[in-house]
């Protein structure tokens, strides 16, 4: 069982920055079709700074860390065993390549089922910009199979 | 893009729907760094297979990647107010995604006019893997 004594704890903040380039191979990993995503002139002709970054791409940046498994290792929780189950995402501002965007992040809570066959362990992080400003919060489900 | 407003649509429309190609081994190498999730359960059969697993499978992010595409497609993403999901099935290998919504609310917040999508992404035998919700601001 995980300890239930790391509800509440928090992680240090880190810092990415949305890079023209990694929006593009995003794009390209995703099979996105609307250019706005990976050529800057239909971004701007769209009435857009530059590249935006789309819809999840916040959760990907928060792995932006050297080891993004490190809640795993602190929790004793085999990588191997681990599924998602829920990704929220609430937006506040958009999002643009040039932004520098600093993730915080608190383990919210840790529970059971199935007779501790599945726990889960929650996350949620808030993330802002070079400007002080809460561009969005994310909040990640994780799922330990015990089984 | 189509001219979404809140007066032109109703509780009950349907977004158009996307289908995206099939899922292979090169998609979850390239989804892998390009998501930076480097979990080797997605990338590395032997890793996945001493898991537990018969395969490598799917991110679930990439699968909820796609079904946003279902809404920035519909409209600007400069409209999404929240989006999120369930991961209800794991995605695997040669798994073809559909992405589909639907409009089941529509309602006034922080002085916008906005509506509820519930949000769906299956495979090609019907299979649920992701259902969701977004919320959008319409003009």
């Amino acid at each position: 069982m995980i300890d239930r004594s790391h509800i509440g704890r928090e992680f240090g903040v880190h810092t990415a920055e949305i890079e023209k380039g990694r929006l593009r191979f995003f794009a390209k990993a995703t099979g996105e079709t609307n250019p706005i995503y990976f050529d800057e002139d239909a971004a701007k002709a769209a009435g857009l700074p530059t590249l935006p970054a789309p819809p999840t791409f916040l959760f990907s940046m928060d792995m932006e860390v050297p080891d993004p498994f490190e809640i795993l290792a602190i929790m004793d929780i085999d990588l191997g065993k681990i599924l998602h189950g829920n990704q929220e995402f609430t937006y506040h501002k958009d999002v643009y390549a040039g932004d520098s965007i600093s993730f915080k992040s608190t383990v919210t809570d840790i529970f059971d089922k199935k007779g501790g066959a599945l726990e889960f362990v929650v996350k949620k992080t808030s993330a802002t910009n070079q400007h002080g400003d809460v561009v969005a919060e994310m909040t990640r489900t994780i799922v330990v199979r015990n089984g | 893009m189509p001219n979404v407003t809140f007066a032109s649509v109703n509780v009950g429309d349907v977004i158009p729907a996307l289908t995206k190609d099939e899922i292979t081994r090169t998609t979850l190498s390239l989804f892998a760094g390009a998501s930076g999730d480097h979990n080797p359960i997605h990338i590395d059969i032997d890793f996945a297979r001493k898991a537990g697993m018969k395969d490598v499978f799917a991110h679930g992010m990439l699968s909820m990647a796609y079904l946003a595409q279902t809404v920035t497609n519909w409209v600007p993403q400069t409209a999404l107010r929240s989006y999120g999901v369930r991961f209800s099935a794991i995605t695997h290998l040669k798994d073809r995604i559909t992405c589909s919504g639907e409009i089941i609310e529509k309602f006034e917040e922080n002085g916008e006019t906005r509506v509820r999508l519930k949000l769906q992404a299956a495979n090609q035998d019907g299979e649920v893997k992701l259902v969701g919700e977004a919320v959008v601001a319409l003009p």
